[in-house]
């Protein structure tokens, strides 16, 4: 397939801090003990898509992903590591690899990205349609906010109130409005020229996009090169190309269809023809319909675009770890329901626990679970739901619910870590409790002390109750 | 069931409840007048629900299809020209149908569809759930499964009053836009439940943007826009549709004020709701090429088994279909070298003359075509006379017309009753002509129109015998500067060319009987894509993320305003209650605070706020001199409203609202007062206004505030703290 593709692996994404830093960016953030990245590479791999340019943001963070990529995937994929600086945005940082793109049509996708949704699929519609832009639209994850129990964090679910407002043709291919960023708290706009032109239109509430998008590779360079405003793909340039689809304004000959074939038809009928031609019954496509308007005198034949769709079906999983409540519901159900993702094999308990990991007596680990290499595990400990990462040691009677360890994390004789992330070499003293809470790299928790849903990490001095 | 929020008429909510449902017979309400003037001038004549749609009276349509659809009572509802309708419906057979019972109500002061139904909510003849449509509809739908999903949907949610017929539209935009020559429907309508959440019939072609509420999409996940549905203007309506009018009697329009006005209103929360009809027909005579495009399909058997061939009604005209759509009364007299093409009804007793040709036309009883005529896409009705070589395109030719020898009708003329066309006269496109002068007062309310022609303007003017009246020097009743029609119906012609309507001539070729001509097409078809620009124009530098959007702060201020006005508001409502009764009663005020919070969308703690600087306002009318009469006045004030206010008051954060809002007027509306801040919060404590509680967490909100924030809290220090040691030494004694 002649499709090239831009992996936006972000850098060290504030939203998830303090699990990301300069040492660990957001890329290597592990899911199930595996980076995050490799989820999106593994399934781009799965559809045969191997060219691909990975955008990361930070010097420090383009390093150490490239790093690790150049271990990881060096005989599978064909990688180029871009680095761009920090905050200019999806769009921007296209816009600073847009050089560097040369196949035909450019699949863009977010890093941060944990799907089973074949690429392949997206890129299929993209090329049937010869669309300038698909998108893939997932319905809503599988693990609402609500069954997860744990709050995670403060303020992270109260921003994810509503999904994003996708407008779809009756035949659910085509997409005719995508409301942006703030946009969507607004009252729905809809253009009555695409509503007229289509007839019908289902406006959705319940799809989520995944940044998961084909472009064609023209069309998205053209539009990064005269926007130079635009600083998002979601937010500007995809309700750009939507808004603007049937009266295109891309002048490349990326402009779709047999558009000049249609132009000498025009200008060669007169009235009569045309509205016969009007009258034979509803073309395939609206476009097509749209684009035999009249070759009048004061307006230019109709030049469109089309803009698909990909809907993934409902057993898909699909999700963005854009969230530390994310992070948390994407480790549980990699783990958990959507266990196909994480690559391991089950135990006859659906846990994993790897024959280098040491477990003492009467320790339990429940379904679900997962215990990487090296780690060690003293008597009477309980773990539920949770992952823990490598050469972790883990004293007596602790217990460890819904949570995540990273590893070499050391967590001393009773404690007790509910619904929490602790990032690797992080020192818990005896009797520690933590509930909701984040632990940043290397921080050490006093014995005996207590945090309910606190973000503790090494810069702050301790936090004061 | 019996359960109503509409207020109104109780005795015909009774009749709601389930198991009552069941022995109430299908009532139907036929308005048996448009509200419109569409078919002016003929409609000056002659109402619009007897004029012949394929030579059958339009309400027979209506009737039969009533009938055959189980409904077992109808009240027609007569307005204008009343008594043709009763007169033509006595003598029609509807009225002694043995299972089928038909009632006229007449009215003469109704000018608009919500006054006729709120005479009929007024006379209470309608016990249950009735079809509401309009005379000038043909259809031939089922209304069982319809009626079956509004009652399940009644069962379910009392709310649901009403159930609204939607067709699917041709698929081809450009044909569905000009079929029936209606303004352009925008639809929304819920996917799961076809409840409809928005309606816009009269789009407004400036805009090309739609917006829409985001609460739409709160309920449900997803909604469906359609412009591709049309209106078929049968309603299933439950009997508070009725009693809704008569609370709201603003509502004139049925789509424009009753549908729009339930879908705004958020309060009452009534639902109305969609059944499409799948492969049966419906549709409403609105206008000329409604009437046109309905004709040709009745023709066509469409609306099977209402056809011509088929005598769906008591004296229906005998009418035999042959080869090729081609209808033929019995006893026509046809010249051999007559040739009638497809698709053409010729009436009983029309006599048509050597080498003439119809096409596609409709004509009546009894006329009387001569020879050479040329007829094409007509509806001649009865008793026309054409003269030889005439040539008539796309026109409707009404009663008793004359056309003399040689004269040309152009596409979309209309000839009202009896008008003469005098010899080899040309007769301009889209003319229309009737013996009645066009009525000079044009009222700007489209919907008082109606009303004033038909009163106005010689409503059932005696016919006068005009057949004989084909003399060169005729002398009309009016023969004044007025009567212009001499010159343009011909020398020997008698009509007045009618100015085209409020319409205008734009828009004249979209309703009119005759095919729209192509550049007309093309034209249309670009402009509902034009608007494209206008957006693109508009919008064509979008936001990007990066930047701030203007509209967020416009947003809050219209906030602030909002809040402002309810202030307003509540002030004037407590002012005007404390003025005009000394001893008015707080219950009334609470009434009218609450039902304005409610219209404002604003919480207890606003109400609470506004109140009291309304109290503070009555406080400061009242005369004083110096501070300390101010707080003597406010004093009284406090005991006198305290109860009103505590009515407002339940819990805490409204009491700190209470306090905040009197910081704020201390500091901005009314500076007298802040010197006596401390004071005043004493005495709304000595009155359990404010409780301690209140107070203390005010001030604690307040310690972390700006030192400028803090100027009453200061003032109030020693309060404060006399507060908390009375609290302290109260546990003490626990």
């Amino acid at each position: 397939m002649d499709f090239q593709v831009v992996v936006l692996a972000g850098g060290a994404s504030k939203e998830l801090s303090p699990l990301v830093s300069n040492e660990v960016p957001k890329a290597l953030l592990p899911v199930a003990n595996r980076p995050v990245l490799s989820y999106v590479l593994d399934l781009l791999e799965s559809s045969n898509l191997k060219d691909l340019i990975i955008v990361v943001e930070g010097s420090d963070a383009a390093l150490r992903v490239g790093g690790w990529i150049s271990s990881a995937y060096h005989d599978r994929l064909r990688v180029q590591v871009a680095q761009v600086p920090e905050d200019v945005g999806t769009a921007g940082a296209l816009r600073l690899v847009a050089n560097r793109l040369t196949a035909s049509d450019i699949l863009v996708v977010s890093g941060d990205l944990i799907s089973d949704v074949p690429p392949g699929a997206v890129a299929a519609i993209h090329r049937r349609h010869d669309a300038v832009v698909t998108s893939l639209l997932c319905t809503s994850p599988i693990s609402g906010p609500s069954e997860t129990g744990s709050s995670g964090g403060k303020d992270k679910m109260k921003k994810q109130g509503r999904y994003n407002i996708i407008g779809l043709d009756p035949t659910r291919q085509f997409l005719l409005l995508a409301a942006a960023g703030t946009d969507v708290e607004k009252d729905i706009r809809v253009q009555r020229s695409i509503l007229r032109a289509v007839g019908q239109m289902e406006i959705r509430a319940d799809l989520m996009d995944a940044h998961l998008y084909a472009f064609k590779r023209n069309v998205l360079q053209e539009v990064l090169d005269k926007k130079d405003t635009f600083q998002s793909i979601r937010q500007d340039v995809l309700p750009y190309l939507v808004k603007s689809q049937l009266r295109s304004e891309i002048s490349a000959n990326g402009a779709p269809l047999s558009k000049d074939g249609l132009n000498e038809n025009m200008a060669s009928q007169n009235g009569q023809a045309w509205l016969s031609q009007q009258r034979i019954g509803a073309p395939s496509c609206f476009h097509e319909a749209y684009a035999s308007v009249p070759n009048g005198s004061t307006a230019e034949p109709g030049r469109i675009h089309k803009c698909c769709a990909y809907i993934a079906s409902k057993d898909k999983y699909c999700a963005r770890l854009n969230s530390i409540q994310a992070y948390c519901d994407i480790n549980r159900d990699v783990i958990g329901e959507a266990s196909h993702l994480s690559g391991y094999s089950f135990s006859a308990q659906n846990n994993i626990i790897l024959p280098s990991a040491q477990l003492g007596s009467k320790t339990t680990v429940g379904p679900q679970c997962m215990l990487d290499e090296g780690s060690h595990l003293g008597d009477k400990c309980s773990v539920k739901r949770s992952v823990i990462g490598r050469h972790c040691r883990i004293g007596s009677n602790v217990k460890i619910v819904n949570s995540i360890v990273m590893n070499h994390v050391t967590i001393e004789d009773g404690c007790l870590v509910q619904g929490s992330i602790i990032c690797s070499n992080v020192y818990l003293q005896e009797r520690v409790v933590l509930k909701d809470c984040q632990v940043g790299a290397g921080f050490v928790v006093t014995s005996g002390s207590e945090y309910k849903a606190e973000s503790l990490s090494k810069k702050e001095k301790s936090p004061s109750h | 069931m019996t359960q109503r929020k509409g207020g109104g008429g109780s005795r015909v909510s009774d009749a709601v409840s389930a198991e009552d449902m069941a022995r109430v017979p299908l009532q139907a309400v036929l308005l048996a007048d448009s509200f419109a003037q569409k078919f002016r001038p003929i409609t000056l004549e002659r109402p619009k629900v007897l004029l012949p749609l394929v030579n059958v009276p339009m309400i027979n349509y209506a009737l039969a299809w009533l009938e055959s659809a189980g409904v077992e009572e109808v009240f027609v509802f007569c307005c204008a020209h009343a008594k043709q309708v009763i007169d033509y419906l006595e003598k029609s057979q509807w009225l002694s149908q043995p299972s089928f019972s038909v009632t006229t109500i007449e009215s003469h002061d109704c000018i608009s569809a919500g006054d006729a139904l709120r005479e009929i909510y007024d006379r209470s003849v309608i016990r249950g759930d009735f079809i509401l449509m309009s005379g000038d509809t043909v259809s031939n739908m089922s209304l069982t499964q319809a009626l079956q999903e509004h009652r399940d949907r009644r069962k379910k949610d009392v709310l649901a009053v009403m159930t609204m017929v939607i067709k699917q539209s041709t698929p081809n935009s450009l044909t569905h836009h000009t079929r029936l020559g209606e303004d352009e429907l925008l639809m929304a309508i819920d996917p799961e439940t076809k409840q409809l959440l928005y309606y816009e019939d009269k789009s407004d072609d400036s805009k090309g943007i739609l917006t829409l509420d985001k609460s739409l999409l709160v309920d449900s996940t997803a909604i469906r826009m359609h412009n591709d549905k049309q209106d078929c203007y049968i309603d299933i309506c439950s009997p508070e549709v009725l009693s809704l009018f008569k609370d709201n009697f603003d509502y004139q329009h049925l789509r424009r004020h009753f549908v729009k006005g339930l879908l705004v209103d958020d309060v009452m929360g009534y639902k109305i709701f969609t059944h499409e009809i799948q492969s049966t027909y419906a549709a409403r005579v609105d206008n000329f090429r409604s009437y046109d495009t309905i004709s040709k399909d009745i023709i066509q058997r469409w609306t099977y088994p209402f056809v011509p061939d088929i005598q769906f009604f008591g004296n229906c005209p005998i009418v035999k279909l042959e080869r090729q759509g081609l209808y033929r009364a019995p006893e026509i007299i046809q010249s051999h070298s007559t040739r009638i093409h497809p698709f053409s009804l010729v009436g009983n007793a029309t006599i048509i003359g050597n080498n003439s040709t119809i096409l596609n036309s409709v004509i009546g009883h009894g006329c009387s075509i001569g020879h050479n005529v040329s007829i094409k896409g007509c509806f001649i009705w009865d008793n026309v006379t054409i003269e030889d070589d005439c040539k008539l395109d796309y026109a409707i030719v009404c009663d008793g017309a004359y056309i003399k020898a040689g004269a040309v009708l152009e596409a979309g003329v209309i000839l009202s009753f009896k008008v003469l066309v005098g010899q080899q006269v040309v007769v301009p496109a889209y003319s229309k002509v009737s013996l009645l002068p066009q009525p000079t007062k044009q009222d700007s309310d489209e919907e008082l129109e109606y009303a004033d022609g038909s009163s106005g303007i010689m409503e059932n003017q005696p016919i006068a015998s005009m057949i004989g009246v084909d003399d060169e020097d005729h002398t009309f009743d009016i023969s004044d500067a007025q009567f212009c029609g001499i010159s343009e119906v011909g020398s020997s012609g008698a009509g007045h060319i009618w100015s085209s309507c409020e319409g205008g001539l734009e828009e004249e070729w979209k309703q009119s009987i005759a095919p729209i001509p192509v550049n007309k097409l093309m034209e249309f078809s670009l402009r509902l894509h034009a608007d494209t620009e206008l957006f693109n124009q508009a919008d064509s530098i979008p936001q990007t993320s990066g930047e701030k959007h203007p509209d967020s702060e416009s947003a809050d201020s219209d906030e602030d305003d909002e809040v402002k006005d309810f202030e307003k508001e509540v002030e004037a409502t407590f002012l005007r209650a404390v003025d005009e009764v000394p001893g008015v009663d707080k219950d009334n005020i609470i009434l009218e605070v609450n039902s304005l919070r409610l219209s404002y969308n604003l919480s207890f703690a606003e109400c609470a706020g506004a109140l009291y600087h309304s109290m503070v306002q009555l406080a400061l009318r009242r005369p004083h001199s110096n501070n300390s009469e101010l707080l003597n006045n406010m004093d009284n004030v406090i005991r006198q409203w305290k109860g009103l206010l505590k009515h407002y008051l339940h819990s805490v954060d409204e009491e700190i609202e209470v306090i905040l809002k009197f910081e704020e007027i201390c500091q901005e509306s009314a500076r007298e007062f802040s010197s006596l801040f401390s004071l005043v919060l004493n005495k709304l404590y000595e009155n359990d206004v404010i409780t301690e509680d209140a107070i203390i967490s005010w001030a604690t909100e307040k310690g972390g505030a700006d030192e400028s924030d803090k100027i009453f809290v200061k003032q109030s220090e020693p309060f404060i703290q006399w507060l908390k040691e009375a609290e302290e030494e109260d546990s003490d004694e626990e």
